[in-house]
């Protein structure tokens, strides 16, 4: 076998988004020998296309706001599934670490007397997101990757890491992957490993997420052993654009609700007030007249029901649609224009104008916008122990995207970027704390190595197989039909059944030309992650037999009480996918009782 | 010219035609446009284009790119020789085809349309650190009105673009040791009109970042894919600091206060001691980065 390049670290964190990022700040100043290890450039990692901001109960703007409403919105918003513990703690600490991202050169949004300005967005019951305009994730990926160079965490850029490696206790002790440039082969050995890989949307068709997200740390994490949960919770985001077709997909904030924006149907009723589930409907507004009441006094009127939770909206554009009341490329309208001036519009959301502009020639300032929901985030992901973030593998931990358990079967707008700093910070430390306190030094199990190598360059002898972009293109059209937003018994066996196809055409794809910058290659690689979240999710979902959050079926169109009560623990044993309903965390009675006026 | 390139929409380029595009392939060694014939689709831009060639014609072609929505900065490029981002280039806005579409040129060149951009990163390592006033017991204040322009430093997404265009290392590899290129005077504006920072980076931008280098021909601005007022914000402020005031602390010191009305924060930044010594800390990681590649992924 030749000779390939080695490095040897207390803490290896995969993935440069915001939750590697704060991962990799929290080790090194813990004092582990630290690398940050990403698929891209430095500083291009899906974090930067995170719009409206980022949940924080500080208090700026509603000074009745306090961690124990934003604990009790974010469980409700995730139909009760969530792990109660991250909740909890997301909510207590995700004021400081918004905070320390001051201390580190960000630049929020002000209130007038100079304190983070903070926005409505839905299932929040106070304006809670801090934000910049609506490029919110450019401003947090900027200010940690500013700090993370400036406290001299060594990053590897543009390397793909193929496996997991793992000492004989099942500990993991390293990774392989290889240098996107040039293709050499490369060796990370670690005390602790960090996974921060994002998210799925890649495995469907259309999708706001970039290219990177294709469930490298899913995967990952699966092959080393570790156990998934809820991964049929999948969030699909109610506003993405529809037009034109290049564009479907890409995200229309939500911060266009929040800030007054409203949906229309062809007819132009503002359809949402049709579709208020008794499990809100105490709470959320059931005239026009209340609705646009609330933006400035939320003491006396409820929200309006296009601030509902994302999964309630998207089903209710998806049911539009479907009735015929559509818009003319197949969404619904997005109005603002009608309802905020010009040029608030453009100073409150900078991007979207911009976008619509140059990709769909749509003056949102003007007119209203077409949208529709896009698959947008994996609620679910690996199993994880809420105050350290390991994983069921000892060795390993998940924070972010990847990680399941804190967003339930669906994640409120805002949260995301709260989880990924206070959860990244507590992976970073609960690694680094690992990596110090193991003696000696990690050797690595060299046929192992060797054996990752050899899957990862088979697939230029796969002559005559299939394109690896085909076999991808076939796997999103599997998944967007029968694994979507609404599902149905008949539909899942059918996906089952196709990715054991995909699957063999996945291993015999040919991948043509050499290793030196070769996409096809990368994809090929790629398409072995998607397949196995792919798996996960359809399992998942064929295992629970009732609708919640970002999971529904339409033949069993209601939640069942007793599937509150468990994760669906998705596993690879002996090379075999397997799905059992094991049951959650329960929460404390003293955090019950917050419920208790909801019910 | 421009206005007949922002109005033609070739014939040939209704949906379901034919359009003709030139990629330049090749490596460090060298290489050539390589003509693709693909059916045109609507409201496409390039980069849907170059993708459709890359899954059905040239699956090892070589192309960066992230978020496909102009917010990551991966695929920058160079069509028909202008700098541009792929995905915010839509096929409708160009001129008659052949449309040409080649790395940019002020990089070493991957593969294809890739470009080895580790001289940005490099550089970035060498700034001096955010560095507070520290925190008054009631937490930071700011006013909106003080942190605009930085907000506008801030959309920056970093596609390098403008360090591309730049005359001083567009065609002069040899400068690139000295010159710390537009996106980082963008980036040392930032820190240098923020409220809350406290270093003195003057001598710093002059000796090491070779402010002196710009003559101003605003390329960067132009190409500027979110409008950041480059030149006249960031390069023309940075200049006149460094030559007004010339290593005059008392001046310094005095713009640092009078800049920011809120009085805490002017007491905390005068009180504040660390700052000498922490660009001294900055100025010699920055000598040792020099020689050190940390990044060997690059």
């Amino acid at each position: 076998m030749a000779e390939h390049e080695r490095h040897d670290y207390d803490v290896i964190v995969i993935g440069a988004g915001g939750a590697g990022l704060r991962a990799a700040i929290e080790a090194l100043e813990k004092g582990a020998r630290t690398a940050l290890v990403c698929k891209s450039l430095l500083g291009k990692a899906h974090t930067v296309m995170a719009e409206g901001g980022v949940a924080a109960a500080m208090g700026n703007v509603w000074p009745e706001d306090n961690w124990q409403v934003h604990f009790r919105d974010t469980m409700r918003g995730g139909k009760m599934l969530n792990n109660w513990r991250m909740a909890e703690l997301h909510a207590q600490e995700s004021p400081d670490r918004v905070l320390e991202l001051e201390e580190w050169g960000a630049l929020f949004d002000r209130t007038p007397d100079g304190r983070i300005l903070q926005r409505d967005f839905g299932g929040h019951r106070y304006a809670r997101l801090a934000h910049v305009g609506d490029r919110t994730g450019l401003e947090m990926i900027r200010t940690l990757q500013h700090r993370a160079v400036a406290l001299g965490v060594d990053v590897y850029m543009e390397c793909k890491i193929v496996r997991l490696l793992q000492a004989a206790d099942g500990a993991v002790n390293g990774a392989v992957g290889f240098w996107r440039e040039n293709g050499r082969f490369v060796t990370f050995s670690a005390k602790a490993i960090v996974l921060a890989t994002g998210g799925i949307g890649k495995v469907w068709k259309f999708t706001s997420n970039s290219w990177e997200s294709t469930a490298d740390g899913h995967a990952l994490a699966l092959w080393a052993g570790a156990d998934l949960i809820d991964m049929e919770c999948v969030q699909f985001h109610p506003t993405g654009m529809v037009w034109p077709p290049s564009a479907r997909g890409l995200l229309v904030t939500e911060g266009v609700r929040g800030d007054g924006g409203v949906l229309k149907n062809i007819d132009g009723d503002r359809f949402m007030f049709k579709y208020i589930s008794p499990y809100f409907a105490a709470e959320t507004a059931d005239t026009v007249e209340e609705g646009d009441k609330w933006y400035t006094n939320k003491a006396d009127y409820r929200r309006p029901p296009e601030l509902l939770p994302r999964d309630e909206v998207a089903r209710a554009i998806n049911s539009e649609v479907k009735a015929g009341r559509g818009s003319p490329h197949g969404g619904v309208f997005l109005d603002i224009a009608s309802r905020r001036p010009a040029d608030e519009i453009r100073r409150r959301l900078p991007s979207m104008y911009h976008q619509f502009k140059q990709l769909a020639d749509v003056d949102i300032t003007a007119e209203a916008m077409e949208v529709g929901p896009t698959c947008h985030y994996a609620n679910g992901g690996v199993r994880v122990d809420a105050d350290t973030a390991v994983t069921t593998v000892l060795g390993l931990y998940a924070a972010g995207e990847v990680a399941g358990g804190m967003h339930g079967a669906n994640r409120l707008g805002g949260n995301s970027l709260s989880d990924l700093l206070v959860f990244g910070r507590r992976a970073g430390l609960a690694a680094a704390e690992r990596a110090l306190g193991l003696p000696g030094t990690v050797v690595l199990d060299e046929a192992s190595v060797a054996e990752v190598i050899s899957h990862a360059l088979s697939f230029f002898a796969n002559e005559g197989g299939d394109n690896p972009y085909t076999v991808h293109q076939d796997l999103q059209a599997t998944m967007q039909n029968l694994v979507g937003i609404i599902r149905t018994a008949a539909e899942l066996d059918e996906a089952k059944d196709r990715l054991v196809e995909l699957g063999e055409r996945a291993g015999k794809a040919w991948v043509e030309g050499n290793v030196s910058f070769n996409p096809g290659w990368h994809m090929a690689l790629d398409v072995e992650s998607m397949l196995a979240c792919a798996n996960c999710t359809t399992l998942g979902a064929i295992e629970r037999k009732e609708s919640r959050g970002g999971h529904t079926r339409e033949d069993f169109p209601k939640p069942d009480p007793e599937l509150e009560k468990v994760n669906m623990a998705t596993r690879i044993r002996g090379g075999v996918f397997t799905v059992t309903p094991e049951p959650k965390p329960m929460m404390p009675d003293e955090l019950a009782k917050l419920f208790e006026e909801a019910h | 010219m421009a206005t007949v390139e922002a109005e033609a929409v070739s014939p040939a380029r209704a949906s379901g035609a034919e359009i003709v595009m030139r990629l330049w392939r090749g490596d460090a060694s060298g290489g050539a446009f390589k003509e693709y014939r693909v059916p045109s689709l609507e409201g496409e831009v390039v980069l849907d284009v170059v993708h459709r060639i890359q899954s059905t014609q040239a699956p090892d072609l070589a192309v960066r790119w992230n978020c496909k929505a102009g917010k990551c900065g991966s695929c920058s490029a160079e069509i028909n020789g202008r700098p541009r981002l792929m995905c915010m280039t839509r096929m409708s806005s160009l001129p008659a085809e052949p449309i040409t579409v080649s790395p940019m040129r002020a990089f070493p060149v991957i593969r294809d349309l890739v470009t080895d951009v580790s001289y940005n990163f490099e550089v970035a390592k060498q700034i001096p650190s955010f560095t507070p006033a520290p925190k008054p017991a009631a937490g930071y204040r700011m006013a909106q009105v003080d942190i605009d322009r930085g907000q506008e430093f801030h959309k920056c997404i970093e596609c390098f673009l403008c360090q591309n265009v730049c005359h001083v290392i567009r065609d002069h590899e040899e400068n690139k040791p000295r010159y710390a290129g537009p996106r980082f005077f963008v980036r040392l504006a930032e820190l240098e009109m923020h409220p809350l920072d406290t270093l003195d980076r003057r001598r710093y931008i002059s000796e090491n970042m070779g402010i002196g280098y710009c003559n101003i021909t605003k390329c960067c601005t132009e190409v500027c894919p979110e409008d950041i007022h480059i030149t006249d914000n960031a390069i023309i402020p940075l200049k006149e600091r460094v030559v007004d005031s010339k290593y005059d602390p008392i001046a310094w010191l005095g713009r640092k206060i009078l800049r920011h009305p809120s009085p805490t924060t002017a007491a905390e930044a005068a009180r504040h001691t660390g700052a000498a010594a922490a660009l001294e800390r900055a100025a010699r990681s920055a000598d040792g980065g020099r020689s050190a590649d940390r990044s060997p992924g690059t």
